[in-house]
Order: structure tokens, then C-alpha cells, then sequence
């Protein structure tokens, strides 16, 4: 059973369509790259799986269980204890962190296990400790977030999402807001995630990392899959959209 | 009059203006929040009426809307308003200045960015955890300013109440003036106002050092 279907999703805003019948599947500890042009719809598809937005066709299935679909042209989640469930499967890492900033780094990791999953103080705080050694922050969990770089930032909000044990890891652009250095930085900790073998959807304009990391590689143009397969197989695809695409990263 | 009688019968007076003063901040400050709500609620005629309740307490004085608080049972529908004056102060005053902190709220928490949400929804906050948890703190700082001009003047526009011939600080300070014919009274009146509104900068500001502990 794959951990993510996604089954013919469509979705438009205004009248526009900006993802136009798209299936997927991501399998238990598989790392799938989306990689495409800015408005080619990547991060609204991401949304829509994290269902922070709805769709506008098609169903989306986390481990076989429905987690929205359509009834009568509405989309539908399931019910409340249901979505919970999971919504527990995934945890997502934003472009631009999101960390709660009147919170210390280590009370933006454990106040969600503890508040939320209802798990022991103790045990949470423990395994925070792991996470952020693991981050390299250990000597910052009493700072706040503006006293940290972005890239420090960034690494707080991938240990926040993995502190509430998801099965799987949305990354949303994660390098997109940082410098190159930092971006390294990051990189870094989603290739040791990656050798772990933690399940992973990265939409990402690292197109080497991409290539170096991915199982799988989407690359999509104007809200469509234009091409899809390993990164040996998309990198040296015939189809003009991903070559022209390709060709202008490389004379950057 | 001596000095020391005049300033003993301002003190008696400054005691219900800090009664006034205190009884309408704590129930305005919280029916402020109650008026945000109904103010962006998604019932239509509630949101229209909440924000026709705004434009009028902002757009009347605050004396006029005392009088008719007070007055208007009376003229309506002759009730007896005898004991009924405090009341009425505090029904005015408080319901008026909840509708300034209501925008002020609102400012406040339209502020927080749509990012702060979703990332608490990912976390599987509940919508209370996450306004209670995630957004009242961060808009509790980015409001404190406004609403400390709020409260300051609100301090002064306790004297409005002797328009009610409510005997407090101000209205106490004109009757010593008129009988004793000296501008004294005045002067002394004048710094407990200052001095007052002196130590709630002085608080207020000590909170937002409290708050500056992030950005």
C-alpha cells in the first residue's frame, strides 16, 4: 500500500486551473523531487496534500484512508478524529520556517507532542535533546527564533515537524529563502534524513540535490506532470520543456 | 478652606476616579475582544451590526453617549434612574471604549501571518489552542502601545462623568473652585491626572519590556 496517493487531483483558483489532473504515489520510504518553473503549480500541489488547501477534483489517500475527495463537486475531509489520524502521518517544512517566535527553539519543538499527542514531558523533552544535537543546535535550544540565522531556523522547523514522529516529510522550497552557505546547511540534514530512510516529497529549485537525493523525480510544467521518473531518466529526457528548463539553469 | 481640607475632599474624589477608571478597563478590555468577534464573524447581520455599533460609539462623544445612557431610561420609559448613575457611567464608558480595543484587536490580530496558522494546523493544534497558544501572545505584544494610549485616555475622560453630576476628582475640584473662588483645586487635580497617567506609562512600558524577550 502506498503512504500517499494522489489521485487525478485538480484545483484552480478563480477560474484558473492551475493543476490539471495529477496522480502520484509515494511509497514507504521513498524521496520524491518535484522540481518545475515558478507557477507551474508544485507548491499548491504540495498544499493540497498537506490540506491546507482543498482540491478541486480527485482524492487524495494516506496509507489507503481517504483524506479528501469530491461528493457532489465540494470537497470533503473526513471526520474530525479521522483527519487527525492523518494528519498525524505527515509533517511539513515551509519556505519561509513558521516557527512560533514568542516560543523558545525548544518550546517550538515540544509543545506540540506534549499539547497536542498528549506524550510524557519527559519522553518529549528527551528526544528533543536527540533532534537538536542531531540539527547541530544543541547549545540553542533556550534561544528564540530571531536570535537564530535562517538557516539555524530552518533546521528548529524540520526537528518541529519530526519531533511529532510523522511517517512521512513535506518540504515545501526549503533552501528557497536562505544564501547558499545555508543552503548547504539544510541540504545537509535532508540527505542524513534521506540515509535514514525517512519518506520524503521535496519540492526544491536544487536541481543537483535533487538529482543526487531523489528516488523519483516530477518535473512538472503548467500544472501538468511533463516528466516523471528516476533522476537518470528525467535529467537526460528528451522532452523540450525540461531540456529548455535544464538548459537555462545551467548558463545561470 | 485650607490646603490640606481641599486636598482631602480631591483625594475622596480621585478614589471614584480610579473606580471608574478600573471597572471599565476590566470590562472593556475583554468585551473589546467579544466585539472583534462579532465584528468578523461569518453570520453577515451580526458583522454588520457590530460594525454599526463601532461607527457609533466612535462617532458620537463620549458625554453625549453618557447622558443618553443615563437619561434615556427615564425619557423612555420612566424608569426611576436614582441609584442607577454608576451604572450607567460604567455601561457607557465601558461599551464605548470596548469598541476602540476591538479595532485594536483587530489590527492586531490580522497582523499575524496566514504562515503562523498553517504551520499550527500541521501540528494538529486545535483552532483554540492555536488562537489562545499562538496568536494572543504574539498580538498581546504588537497591541500594547495602542492600547496604552487607550488607557491613558481614558484616565481624562473620566472627568467626562460630571457632566452626570457624578462626584469625583473633576467634579469635586469645579465645586471647590466655585465656592472658594480659586484655580487650586484645579492645579491640584491637574497633577493626580499627570502623576496617574505617569505611572501607567511607567507600567505599561515595564509590561512591554516583559514582552520584548522576542521579535
Amino acid at each position: 500500500m502506498s503512504l500517499l496517493e494522489m489521485n487525478h487531483i485538480r484545483k484552480s483558483f478563480d477560474g484558473v486551473e492551475v493543476i490539471k489532473d495529477i496522480s502520484l504515489s509515494v511509497e514507504k520510504g521513498e524521496i520524491l523531487a518535484i522540481i518545475g518553473p515558478s507557477g507551474s503549480g508544485k507548491s499548491t500541489l504540495l498544499r493540497c496534500a498537506t490540506m491546507l488547501e482543498t482540491i478541486g477534483g480527485g482524492e487524495i489517500r494516506y496509507l489507503g484512508k481517504r483524506a479528501a475527495w469530491m461528493e457532489d463537486g465540494k470537497p470533503v475531509f473526513p471526520k474530525k478524529q479521522e483527519l487527525r489520524e492523518i494528519q498525524s502521518c505527515f509533517g511539513l517544512v515551509f519556505q519561509n520556517f513558521n516557527l512560533f517566535p514568542h516560543f523558545s527553539v525548544m518550546k517550538n519543538i515540544t509543545d506540540a507532542p506534549i499539547k497536542v499527542q498528549k506524550r510524557k514531558k519527559e519522553e518529549v523533552y528527551a528526544e528533543a535533546k536527540v533532534l537538536l544535537e542531531k540539527m547541530g543546535l544543541s547549545d540553542r535550544a533556550d534561544a528564540y527564533p530571531y536570535q537564530l540565522s535562517g538557516g539555524q531556523q530552518q533546521r528548529v522547523s524540520i526537528a518541529r515537524a519530526l519531533a511529532m514522529k510523522p511517517q512521512m516529510l513535506f518540504f515545501d522550497e526549503p533552501t528557497s529563502a536562505l544564501d547558499p552557505e545555508l543552503t548547504g546547511e539544510i541540504l545537509k540534514v535532508i540527505k542524513n534524513l534521506a540515509a535514514e530512510h525517512m519518506t520524503m516529497v521535496i519540492v526544491t529549485h536544487e536541481m543537483n540535490f535533487a538529482k543526487n537525493v531523489a528516488d523519483k523525480i516530477i518535473f512538472m510544467d503548467k500544472g501538468v506532470i511533463a516528466e516523471q521518473g528516476t533522476p537518470k531518466e528525467v535529467f537526460s529526457s528528451g522532452n523540450a520543456r525540461m531540456k529548455e528548463f535544464l538548459g537555462k539553469l545551467e548558463n545561470d | 478652606m485650607s490646603f490640606e481640607v481641599m486636598l482631602r475632599q480631591l483625594t475622596v474624589g480621585f478614589g471614584q476616579t480610579c473606580l471608574i477608571f478600573f471597572l471599565t478597563l476590566i470590562f472593556s478590555l475583554p468585551l473589546g475582544m467579544v466585539v472583534y468577534f462579532g465584528r468578523v464573524c461569518r453570520i453577515k447581520p451580526v458583522s454588520w451590526l457590530v460594525k454599526i455599533y463601532i461607527s457609533i460609539m466612535r462617532g458620537t462623544p463620549l458625554m453625549l453617549q453618557l447622558l443618553v445612557w443615563y437619561f434615556g431610561p427615564y425619557y423612555l420609559w420612566g424608569m426611576n434612574i436614582g441609584g442607577y448613575k454608576l451604572t450607567a457611567i460604567l455601561l457607557g464608558c465601558s461599551l464605548n471604549y470596548a469598541a476602540y480595543f476591538a479595532e485594536i484587536y483587530r489590527s492586531g490580530i490580522e497582523s499575524i501571518s496566514k504562515g503562523q496558522y498553517e504551520a499550527a494546523a500541521l501540528l494538529g493544534y486545535s483552532k483554540g489552542q492555536t488562537f489562545f497558544k499562538i496568536v494572543l501572545p504574539q498580538v498581546v505584544k504588537i497591541v500594547l502601545p495602542s492600547v496604552t494610549n487607550e488607557v491613558i485616555t481614558l484616565v481624562k475622560d473620566t472627568s467626562l462623568v460630571y457632566s452626570l453630576s457624578y462626584i469625583e476628582m473633576f467634579a469635586v475640584a469645579k465645586q471647590i473652585a466655585a465656592s472658594q473662588t480659586t484655580v487650586v483645586p484645579f492645579f491640584i487635580a491637574g497633577v493626580f491626572y499627570y502623576i496617574f497617567n505617569y505611572a501607567v506609562a511607567w507600567g505599561m512600558e515595564l509590561l512591554e519590556k516583559k514582552l520584548d524577550y522576542y521579535r
